[in-house]
């Protein structure tokens, strides 16, 4: 098994993985650096596919970068850009690179980007696209039915869903869709509201799926209290209940240096990540945490530190 | 129906820039209804032209019209002595009109519209996307809502985790519009038939949309011997 993150997970390991968005520009540079505060503390990288619709360094680049410093990448692909005819190459060249782990993703709209004039492609969803790479694994035909001239791409298959967005009895019935159409492990939404996800988990559990699937919960510190204040009130699908904003609130009061608010702020941000992670950690049925510190990969070691995650 | 907009005056101005005689051509049919291409808003239109034409100092001469069908020859045809003496027509049709005449007539046929949709008409004065004429209806397993036409990435396996607390979506060009399978949850819900999306739908086969390439539709038996 080439998978380091299939390894740690069926080695029943609590895993850790993190993500890394590519930059807006050629330089791999970025890409090493993250990998160099990454390396030590995580089982498996994400790297982002265009996200948010924002055109980056495509996610197999980035990926086969990471493999080269001796990472485990996950690489994300989204149906928003590609049909089944380059999702499908993207794949075969993505093995051929080392590249064990697939994220099967429809992607979020071309709308939010910065190419709202783009033609979405859509040609499949995120269901259909893991019932590919499946076909490609264990039957070594494309989603046409035509047979592949060779090695097969030997991936470990995830995706994701989202705990928070209605309906929310309906969500783990995706779930139950996605394990059968091919996906190993699914990557949630951040969590902030754990009593919705013991909800999410429950349902999950009900469907008689979690041993067949490895659920990996998202966990995200905030940085600032206009950051957790934005996500409760604009950002769809992500649910942060008022508590956690007034504790971020709570942070920074009376500290009349801007450096030192930032710092307890940052602090307060972590350390409600750390909680979360340890309330993960109990509920059965939960495998590892997925940490995505956007564009603060430097909180991931004091993160995976403190939460007692050994890597 | 076939929905459309009026594009707008500055565009239809330049458009008719090199012309000093043109045929404004509406159409009776969906355009009429949806009030962007019918007898009406062509009077409308050529006021407004004739208006603008005239404080340029270069006035134009209009001839007014309306068909009942554009997309059909049977109905352009006693038109075509009149298209023929003018050196352009605008036409009020949709685009499907625009083609059409300009099949037949060897004359400049401009388009005055931008054809959007095929829509129902969700309240007064508003229209909204319902189907996207894909080539293959699976209405009766959704409850009669087409998730190819009012879901922004057309799931077939939705919905995505973009759905806002109150069951719209995040996609929401002109304004708020409830998320197509939060919808269609509900709606089979109510017609005891939830089994329909417990399994998975299949990819589709876009070949019998528009990207079979452009489609046509034979019957055999309507053809006249020829």
């Amino acid at each position: 098994m080439e998978s380091n993150l299939q390894r740690a997970l069926e080695a029943k390991k609590f895993v850790v993985t993190a993500e890394c968005g590519p930059p807006k520009s050629a330089d791999r540079r970025v890409i090493e650096e993250k990998a160099k505060l990454l390396k030590d503390w995580v089982d498996a990288v994400n790297v982002t596919d265009n996200q948010t619709a924002v055109t980056r360094m495509s996610s197999l680049a980035a990926c086969a970068i990471l493999k080269s410093w001796g990472l485990d990448p996950v690489f994300q692909i989204t149906c928003r850009d590609r049909n089944r005819i380059a999702l499908q190459s993207d794949i075969l060249g993505a093995y051929a690179l080392g590249i064990r782990n697939v994220l099967c993703l429809t992607g979020d709209h071309q709308s939010f980007g910065n190419h709202p004039q783009a033609k979405g492609v859509f040609d499949l969803d995120s269901v259909h696209l893991l019932e590919t790479v499946k076909k490609m694994r264990d039957e070594g035909r494309f989603l046409s039915g035509d047979e592949l001239t060779g090695e097969r791409p030997a991936m470990f298959i995830g995706a994701v869903e989202n705990p928070f967005a209605p309906p929310y009895e309906f969500r783990a019935l995706r779930v139950k869709k996605k394990v059968e159409a091919g996906a190993q492990f699914i990557q949630t939404q951040i969590v902030y509201n754990i009593q919705r996800f013991r909800e999410f988990i429950a349902r999950v559990g009900d469907l008689g799926l979690l041993n067949k699937v490895y659920i990996i919960a998202g966990v995200s510190p905030i940085k600032t209290p206009g950051a957790a204040r934005y996500m409760r009130d604009n950002v769809p699908g992500l649910d942060v209940p008022n508590e956690i904003v007034a504790r971020m609130e709570a942070a920074g009061k009376g500290i009349e240096d801007k450096r030192a608010r930032a710092e307890a702020w940052r602090q307060e941000g972590i350390t409600i990540c750390v909680e979360i992670i340890q309330q993960l950690k109990e509920i059965e049925g939960v495998s590892g945490v997925h940490i995505m510190a956007i564009e603060w990969e430097e909180a991931v070691p004091e993160i995976v530190q403190r939460a007692g995650l050994s890597s | 129906m076939i929905v459309a907009d009026q594009k707008p005056i500055e565009e239809i101005l330049q458009m008719l820039e090199p012309y000093r005689k043109v045929l404004f051509l509406g159409c009776q049919s969906c355009v009429a209804v949806c009030m962007a291409g019918g007898e009406k808003e062509v009077g409308l239109l050529a006021a407004a032209v004739r208006l603008a034409r005239k404080q340029q100092g270069r006035p134009i001469e209009i001839t007014e019209g309306a068909v009942k069908r554009q997309c059909d020859d049977e109905f352009n045809e006693p038109w075509a002595q009149t298209i023929q003496q003018h050196e352009a027509v605008l036409s009020l049709a949709c685009g499907v009109g625009v083609n059409k005449l300009s099949e037949r007539f060897d004359v400049p046929i401009l388009p005055a519209l931008n054809t959007r949709f095929f829509g129902e008409v969700e309240r007064q004065g508003v229209w909204a996307e319902v189907c996207a004429g894909c080539g293959n209806c699976i209405l009766h397993l959704t409850g009669g809502i087409c998730p190819i036409a009012r879901c922004a990435k057309n799931l077939l396996n939705g919905p995505c985790g973009g759905v806002r607390a109150d069951g719209t979506c995040e996609v929401s060009r002109n304004g708020p519009r409830p998320c197509a399978w939060v919808m269609i949850y509900e709606r089979l819900g109510k017609l005891s038939q939830r089994q329909n999306i417990e399994n998975i739908f299949a990819a589709k086969d876009w070949s019998s949309d528009r990207h079979g390439g452009p489609r046509k539709r034979v019957r055999e038996d309507m053809l006249l011997e020829t």
